[in-house]
């Protein structure tokens, strides 16, 4: 479904992302895992067009999407859920999850879709016109990821979906998230977390310094010793 | 090694040709281009006193003419004839109308009364953000404009103070310049100096530090208003009239499109956004009047050598925003180090800038062979 | 001091604050979508007036269509600007953009110079509107009142748009985080357009007004107003609408007061305490009146 080609991005001097290759199919799960400041969330910018790579080319169901505007990319089905929620803090629930929304035409589709949000998170259809700010963080994260399902997204970004949540809010957070991949979403995961990420994702990309350092099946990387001993605390 | 580190090529390009200009300029007290020396000069302390703001600690202050203003203002109390006092400033209390100073005192104390009102003001002003404070400091001109045109008694209203002893010379100006380019040129360097970039570049990291950043916004803002004064000071005599209008938002406007253009992260910036926008637009003012060129008649155009600087620092401020000079504060330096004294009376030195020369000369020439 | 006195003072603030208030509610959008301090913007008021003063003087229009025109060259104006000067810095510091909107206030004001010369020029508006109804001590001109009546107006309209519309929802979202709302599938340059739209009608707009006012226009005839405008938009609480004119609003009687209740020595001294008040209130509520906390853009 995705598939981006030796990719390459720099700050200024700073080379944040060199030579990347990953590719994600349809149905899949894929985490994206590697140490703060590796470039993951650089890469999730590249995909949802906030960011123009210096080299190499991304494709969407086989469409290339390296020189398209952020907006049109979400008209193509690509929602990125970006790091620290970012949510609407001065507006309501209701209307985060109508921005969310934006591009949807059908209303009835977007009734659909939010009713659906509402099944998913109760506690917002409690709250929905509450103002955004005043959720806990957990709660902003299940809003950034309901708005993000308004939209019908053909493949999720999530970027650090745990940051700066307590472990059992990131259970719950997380037990979400299974609950999309089963309901058939494509999903691309980037975490720090690299346990839960690789629990709950098919395959897995390590991220080092901008470069991918290994593939393979996240089933694989549980086991395997170097990355337990980097990035799972030897557990 | 480049050009440009070679010590002898940076004396005279730095500072000997400058002198000997310098010193030309001050046997010609009256000439039309004295007098753009003499400017030229003046602006260099304005723009180098603003770039300490606007450049070195992450403010943006829109409100240097208001001490340029207290600076030539007081320090015309001090130098204005005793008999012009009496008429034209009652006001004054009568030790002010019958003291007169030598012109560097004079200009001293108008640079001192500067940095206490910028003392006072900083304290309440410098504590709010970003752009809330650029326009309190834009504030700051409309009230001392305001001042100055009401306090007849002794400002003389807005008809302003004419006849300002011809204090101005140019030795006296370009004296007054390399002190204060010297102080500002010690200061960045010192650990203080370190500390002002520090805030510069992430204010919330330095306060974590235990930095003090409203205490050093408020001392660098006093600094840089003790030099305004002095500028002030300078220009009011070159001048020789005082008036509010002449100290607002045009001035201010000018001296910040200078220095951003000259560069504003380095105090050579200030030297060369001076020298530009001392003498580019007086190149460009026949313009206005309607010449000829190429037997086509212009029409006349008042005001185009502001327009085409006000485009010339949109186009550098999108596509060069360090201006002119960038980062390099190669002219300071030059200006400020032994070895490039030593330089200019070294033989061998000599000869390695001629070496350099050659070896430039025959890449040339190496070009112009492969091309045929 | 009688209570008419006051009344018709008070009054009278309305009627000079309501062009603050129309000038405010430009700057304060703006504001609140791009976080810029759009110097430019009084130039806008000249640019409207200037425009008017052609199109009346040199082809003769009727005034419906002089109006209509003016505010449509205002508009393009402004859309040229942001094209030009402040879109290639839409990521950069914020001290940059304020610099670039001065410059370009300096290069309109240097234009319209150029092109009409420096002379104050006369500007006259038909006769019902700057015709003045007294109602007692109070004097008002039609024009005042329609211009206090399209503010009122103006700020329920505009909030109407910003809380009902699609588009309006876009640029709420714009100003409360960008980033999230490039996401969401907005484009941004389609909402900052259409707030320059809005701001620059309305600054040319005002301009009219301003210049039948005075009966007079200059190249510098904007500065004053857009400076006293913006400082309403900042004590009100600048990306608030409804700050902007409560901003402009307090302004104008604030000056008024100044100019009729302090004793004579101080009148002159109304400029200044304008800034002042501003100074005292960012000091107490550093985000203005209405304000509302916000660490710059996120």
């Amino acid at each position: 479904m995705l598939k981006m080609q030796n990719v390459s991005f720099s700050y200024g001097a700073i080379n944040a992302v060199r030579d990347v290759s990953l590719s994600i199919e349809d149905g899949e799960m894929v985490s994206l895992i590697g140490a703060n400041g590796a470039g993951k969330t650089t890469v999730l910018g590249i995909i949802s067009g906030l960011l123009r790579p210096s080299a190499g080319d991304i494709t969407f169901g086989g469409e290339s999407i390296v020189k398209t505007p952020p907006s049109t990319i979400v008209k193509k089905g690509i929602v990125h859920v970006p790091e620290g929620r970012q949510i609407f803090a001065k507006m309501t629930i209701w209307e985060n999850l109508r921005l969310g929304g934006y591009k949807v035409t059908n209303r009835k589709l977007f009734q659909e879709r939010v009713e659906y949000a509402f099944d998913l998170f109760p506690i917002l259809k409690e709250r929905k016109n509450q103002s955004a700010g005043t959720l806990s963080g957990g709660e902003q994260q299940m809003l950034a990821i309901a708005r993000a399902l308004i939209s019908g997204p053909k493949l999720l970004l999530l970027d650090e979906p745990s940051l700066g949540l307590s472990p059992l809010i990131t259970r719950q957070v997380f037990g979400v998230i299974s609950g999309l991949k089963k309901a058939g979403i494509t999903m691309l995961l980037v975490e720090q977390n690299a346990y839960e990420a690789l629990q709950i994702s098919d395959r897995a990309y390590v991220l080092e310094t901008g470069s991918i350092a290994m593939t393979g099946k996240s089933s694989d990387f549980i086991n395997n010793e170097d990355i337990k001993k980097a990035y799972l605390g030897g557990v | 090694m480049r050009l440009r580190d070679n010590n002898v090529f940076r004396f005279w390009s730095f500072v000997g040709i400058p002198l000997m200009i310098i010193i030309i300029a001050c046997f010609h007290q009256g000439g039309y281009y004295t007098h753009l020396i003499n400017t030229f000069g003046i602006y260099i302390i304005l723009v180098a006193s603003l770039n300490l703001v606007n450049g070195f600690s992450g403010m943006f202050s829109m409100g240097h003419a208001a001490f340029m203003a207290i600076g030539a203002y007081v320090s015309a109390y001090f130098t204005l004839p005793t008999d012009i006092k009496y008429s034209f400033l009652p006001g004054l209390p009568h030790w002010l109308k019958d003291i007169q100073l030598p012109f560097l005192a004079a200009m001293l104390l108008g640079s001192i009364a500067a940095m206490l009102v910028a003392l006072v003001v900083g304290f309440c002003v410098l504590r709010m953000k970003g752009h809330y404070l650029s326009v309190a400091t834009l504030g700051l001109i409309v009230i001392v404009r305001s001042v100055l045109d009401n306090q007849d008694s002794i400002t003389n209203g807005a008809r302003g103070i004419t006849g300002l002893p011809d204090h101005a010379v140019t030795w006296t100006i370009f004296f007054v310049a390399v002190v204060v380019m010297y102080i500002l040129h010690r200061t960045i360097r010192s650990g203080f100096g370190r500390e002002l970039i520090a805030i510069r570049d992430d204010t919330v990291a330095a306060r974590t530090m235990g930095i003090n950043v409203t205490k050093y916004r408020v001392l660098i803002f006093a600094m840089s208003a003790f030099f305004a004064g002095a500028g002030g000071a300078l220009w009011g005599h070159l001048q020789s009239v005082i008036s509010g209008k002449f100290y607002y938002y045009d001035m201010s406007f000018k001296i910040v499109q200078t220095s951003i253009i000259g560069g504003v992260y380095t105090l050579s910036g200030s030297i060369v956004g001076s020298l530009f926008m001392t003498f580019v637009p007086e190149f460009l003012s026949p313009l206005e009047s309607g010449l000829q060129i190429f037997g086509v008649q212009l029409p006349e155009m008042y005001g185009l050598s502001n327009l085409i600087m006000a485009a010339f620092l949109v186009v550098l401020i999108i596509f060069r925003r360090q201006g002119l000079v960038g980062y390099s504060e190669n002219i300071v330096n030059s200006i400020f180090s032994p070895d490039v004294y030593k330089a200019a009376v070294s033989p061998k030195e000599y000869k390695k800038l001629l070496g350099i020369i050659a070896s430039k000369f025959t890449r040339l020439l190496h070009k112009k062979d492969n091309k045929s | 001091m009688s209570i008419e006195y006051i009344i018709s003072q008070l009054i009278n603030g309305l009627r000079l604050g309501s062009v603050y208030a129309m000038v405010a509610i430009g700057y304060s959008i703006v504001y609140g979508i791009l976080r810029l301090i759009n110097f430019a913007h009084g130039d806008i008021l000249t640019v409207g007036a200037y425009t008017a003063l052609t199109l009346m003087v040199a082809f003769g229009y009727p005034l419906w269509l002089v109006i209509i025109l003016s505010i449509i060259i205002s508009v393009a104006m402004g859309l040229l600007i942001e094209r030009v000067a402040y879109r290639p810095l839409r990521n950069a510091r914020e001290e940059t953009t304020l610099v670039s909107s001065l410059a370009v206030s300096a290069f309109l004001q240097n234009l319209i110079t150029m092109v009409f010369s420096e002379q104050r020029k006369a500007f006259q508006l038909p006769d019902w509107l700057t015709e003045i109804h007294t109602y007692g001590i109070v004097k008002l001109s039609t024009m005042n009142i329609i211009i206090f009546a399209t503010t009122i107006f103006l700020l329920i309209f505009l909030s109407i748009i910003m809380k009902k519309t699609r588009i309006g929802m876009a640029m709420r979202a714009c100003s409360d985080n960008q980033r999230a709302a490039a996401l969401m599938g907005i484009n941004i340059n389609v909402v900052v357009a259409v707030a320059f739209m809005i701001g620059s009608a309305l600054a040319g707009l005002a301009g009219i007004m301003l210049a039948g006012e005075y009966k007079t226009v200059d190249p510098a005839m904007g500065f004053a107003p857009g400076l006293k405008a913006f400082v309403a938009a900042v004590l009100g609480g600048i990306g608030s609408l409804g700050g902007a004119v409560l901003g402009g609003f307090i302004l104008g009687i604030a000056e008024m007061a100044f100019a009729g209740l302090l004793p004579t020595s101080i009148t002159p001294y109304r400029d200044a305490m304008v800034f002042v008040l501003l100074i005292l209130v960012l000091l107490v509520k550093p985000n203005g009146i209405l304000g509302s906390d916000e660490g710059g853009r996120s």
